[in-house]
């Protein structure tokens, strides 16, 4: 068994941003574990532009943005490992890995940052009755077939929830060549960034159905040959009477992503039933001494930007663990409430030494007009007025030092929504 | 010419030719589609009955016994997944009790061993998911479950390396009978000769047997069942096959474990005209589901993982249907719906004996009766996991993450005897694509082994042979 100070499992943004951050505050015996053959993760196949506006002030592809963060890991000469899957993750921190080069390996750990990224639901997970035939993809899937192995997942194609994966897939589709017929939201809002509505759907004359969805999928021949949508109701389900049939010979899903967090499952890490991810202290830590998590495998973001700074951030802590260890067992929880569906860390340090904390946050419904607050046993201490919040943007509270210092001796933290205007 | 052509590759079908593939005869099985298992065998319950539903003395009945009793041997000879689990008919009506004692006197007559009345607590306490509402159950301890398409494609195999020639992608579009023996022909124009036909084309056994023009048709139903998969997380719901008490339309909606620790919930039952429809339906799913939800109410429609449809070949005269036909030498095992799978070893055996005997067949002395499947990564210590990369390092690049298949097994599925052309040929072999992800991840990772192992381009690569192309041509 080899011994380690840090491992860090995944190699996308998260992993990248984590391992340097850990390695600047002191960490030298450390390792970055990843499945694919190459760095970077899930931006290698983003080859659009639009990253990094926060931490580069400047728009960049996915690699480009990736190769950035990659650079910082090879001039510090951080240990990395490609093709190489974590199968286990123990309590005791036992990191088990198999690889063509090396076989199987096991590190022992003195903290581990779970850096796994996130799956996209599959249409078995929203019920979608119909043909199980060929043409049916996540939008992630035919982003890959389309920008890393230049194939054609279809030509007439139907998208199914307006994530942003499904709205830059629809721009992407039709640049290449296909005809895309309709964006199909269930919600009355769509769950991307409105600049990715505007950018990828708008310029191209593509519908938006919102309040719509899929009903039956229809195929000749092994392949899809048109999908059945239809109109909700407010209660969400189906009005058949307005159901419509497209000619289409791909439908691809864009309907949710999901953290992976099987392994942190292994462990024995507590996982909130809300995010999928694991419930985490201030310092990302989980209910697991020495066991972090950051990124999409905590709770799933829409800037990678935000990513890779509670990631950095991650890293920091992860170090200061392996070179202090670990001194706080009370905590100050953090709930959400009145349409706030998560606050993320979910609980704060009562004696933690550090600056500021990010609340991270999303809303259950969109809303207009409306104050984010922040109460320490229902006294508000810090709020935001926004115009507008939905579900598909995730929103940020700064809790500074000063703040900080009072929450550490208060017993409740609450995140809520004052709603001033239309719902 | 051969001695015995057989028409379906399904479970009856592979079972028939593994048993035949024993005698020094040149046997061949036809198949419209490009895989073996692709109707019926590939998705259905997959659970090897006691036996103490069917009516005492029928054929279901009886080959239900035989061939649940030879299900341990034959799992632990071909490599298949097969546990011995026990099931549970639930019964939720103190009026309803005497049933669940005829059903198990049922049992006894038709020689089922291992049956007991258990009251609502005693359930509760070997299922504790079970609903409160249960009053009573039959427990069945000799109840099995099985992969019924990982069985197909072991009996396959070993019928394969036995000398069985399969010819797979050919539809058989007429038969004709003559002095010389049968003309099969196929929708590739090829023309087949043999000495005896053995029916096992599942729903479509009735056109397959009325092509000949007989005097006495048989009329095959498809009767489609829905099913939903639950995720591997949810394996712990339950470790018995849960039945609810039967009804004329069949035996209910069951919930049960898989043998890969999935939950499975299903099948619905409905007679449909069109014997190629296995879409699933909203209905369906909220029949399934809604029923299961009396056996285990904490199902969670949060956990369902994918869904899927099978068509049971539904025999008017309601039971198998085994021997031969009124035309000599055409022999039928149609209208092979549950329990079949728990059948298909015994009815295998006789079908089997009947034609060498009537061919006069003698056993060969170097018949091999065992067959090891693909090693399972996922399944392995981890020492057993070192080993096997150390001598085969591609069984340490994983691919499909849910499952934790490694290139390895794609590898060994697409070149064994009858192999993977396609991917939901790897899927049923492997597991890969079989997991919570439902092939999101490892699609363009599968199709690129396809292609390379396969020498086909990527654009020709399908999700189950002809038409299925899984993309449409290169980007530009």
């Amino acid at each position: 068994m080899k011994h380690c100070d840090l491992v860090i499992v995944g190699g996308g943004p998260a992993g990248l941003a984590a391992a340097t951050a850990a390695y600047d505050a002191g960490i030298r015996k450390l390792v970055i574990l990843e499945r694919e053959e190459t760095l970077g993760g899930i931006l290698n196949q983003c080859i659009h532009n639009g990253f990094g506006l926060h931490t580069f002030k400047e728009e960049l592809t996915g690699p480009e943005y990736a190769a950035r963060f990659e650079q910082l890991v090879y001039q510090r000469g951080i240990d990395y490992k490609l093709g190489s899957t974590v199968i286990n993750v123990s309590h005791d921190k036992t990191v088990t890995y198999v690889s063509e080069k090396e076989g199987l390996q096991k590190i022992s750990a003195k903290a581990i940052i779970l850096t796994c990224g996130c799956r996209e639901r599959p249409r078995g997970g929203i019920n979608i009755a119909g043909a199980r035939a060929a043409g049916i993809f996540s939008a992630g899937t035919a982003q890959k077939l389309v920008n890393i192995q230049g194939l054609m997942p279809g030509k007439e194609v139907v998208i199914l929830g307006s994530g942003d994966i499904g709205l830059i897939m629809a721009r992407r589709m039709t640049f290449e060549g296909a005809k895309v017929k309709a964006v199909v939201e269930l919600m009355p809002y769509s769950s991307g960034l409105n600049r990715n509505i505007v950018q990828c759907l708008n310029d191209y004359d593509i519908p938006l159905k919102f309040s719509h969805t899929v009903v039956d999928i229809k195929s000749t021949n092994g392949r899809v040959s048109s999908v059945v949508i239809a109109q909700v109701n407010d209660k969400l389900q189906p009005m058949m009477e307005t159901a419509e049939e497209i000619t289409c010979d791909t439908l691809l899903l864009s309907v949710g992503l999901i953290p992976e967090n099987e392994l942190a499952g292994y462990a024995g890490v507590q996982i909130s039933p809300i995010t999928n991810g694991a419930v985490v202290d201030d310092q990302m830590m989980t209910s697991v001494e020495g066991i972090f998590e950051c990124g999409n495998v905590l709770h799933v973001h829409d800037l990678v930007d935000y990513v890779s700074e509670e990631s950095s951030h991650a890293g920091k802590c992860a170090a200061k663990y392996v070179l202090e260890g670990v001194k706080t067992k009370e905590f100050v929880p953090t709930v959400g409430t009145n349409g706030v569906r998560y606050v993320v860390p979910q609980k704060i340090r009562k004696d933690g030494n550090y600056e500021q904390i990010s609340l991270r946050m999303r809303v259950a419904n969109a809303f207009k007009k409306v104050e984010i607050a922040v109460l320490l046993d229902g006294e508000k201490i810090v709020s935001r007025r926004k115009q507008i919040v939905t579900p598909g943007e995730m929103e940020t509270i700064v809790l500074k030092p000063e703040l900080v210092e009072k929450v550490k001796k208060g017993s409740k933290l609450e995140v809520t929504l004052n709603v001033g205007g239309d719902k | 010419m051969y001695d015995v052509l057989i028409v379906g590759a399904g479970v009856i079908g592979c079972s028939i030719a593994r048993e035949l593939s024993r005698y020094q005869l040149s046997v061949a099985v036809v198949d419209k589609e490009n895989d073996v298992a692709m109707g019926t065998s590939k998705a259905n319950s997959g659970i090897v009955h006691a036996g103490f539903d069917a009516k005492t003395g029928t054929n279901k009945a009886i080959y239900n016994v035989l061939g649940a009793r030879m299900f341990p041997k034959l799992a632990e000879e071909l490599d298949f997944p097969y546990r011995r689990n026990g099931a549970l008919v639930l019964c939720f009506d103190e009026n309803s009790k005497g049933e669940l004692i005829e059903l198990l006197e049922q049992g006894k007559r038709n020689g089922v061993s291992g049956l007991s009345i258990l009251d609502g607590d005693a359930v509760r306490k070997l299922e504790p998911n079970v609903s409160d509402k249960v009053v009573a159950a039959l427990y069945a301890e000799t109840s099995a479950i099985a992969s019924p398409y990982e069985m197909t494609v072991a009996l396959a195999e070993n019928a394969a390396t036995n000398g069985v020639e399969f010819i797979l992608g050919s539809q058989v579009k007429s038969i004709l009978n003559s002095k010389n023996g049968f003309e099969v022909r196929l929708s590739d124009n090829r023309s087949l000769w043999t000495k005896i036909v053995i029916n096992c084309a599942g729903v479509y056994a009735d056109e397959i047997y009325n092509i000949m023009k007989v005097s006495r048709p048989i009329n095959i139903v498809a009767r489609k069942g829905e099913y939903v998969l639950l995720d591997k997380k949810c394996g712990g719901l339950t470790d018995k096959t849960l039945f609810q008490q039967p009804t004329k339309m069949g035996k209910g909606v069951l919930v049960a474990p898989t043998t890969h620790g999935n939950v499975i919930v299903g099948p619905t039952a409905e007679d449909i005209p069109d014997k190629s429809d296995v879409d699933t339906t909203v209905e369906g799913l909220n029949a399934a589901f809604g029923t299961a939800l009396l056996s285990v109410p904490s199902l969670s429609r949060r956990d369902i993982i994918t869904q899927f449809a099978g068509l049971r070949a539904h025999s008017t005269e309601g039971d198998f249907v085994i021997g031969e036909s009124e035309i000599q030498n055409f022999f039928n095992v149609a209208g092979i719906e549950s329990p079949g799978l728990s059948a298909a070893p015994a009815i295998a055996v006789d079908v089997a004996e009947e034609v060498a005997m009537r061919l006069n067949a003698k056993k060969k002395t170097n018949f091999v009766a065992r067959r090891k499947g693909i090693p399972c990564f996922a399944r392995m210590s981890d020492s057993e996991r070192k080993q096997l990369i150390d001598k085969n390092p591609l069984y340490g690049k994983i691919v499909c993450r849910c499952e934790n298949v490694t290139e390895g097994e794609i590898v060994d599925s697409i070149r064994r005897p009858l192999g993977a052309t396609d991917l939901d040929g790897v899927k049923r072999r492997t597991r890969a694509g079989m997991g919570r992800c439902q092939m999101g991840f490892c699609t363009p990772r599968i199709m690129e082994i396809l292609s390379r192992e396969l020498g086909k381009d990527m654009t020709e690569i399908t999700k189950n042979g002809k038409g299925s192309h899984v993309v449409v041509g290169r980007t530009e």
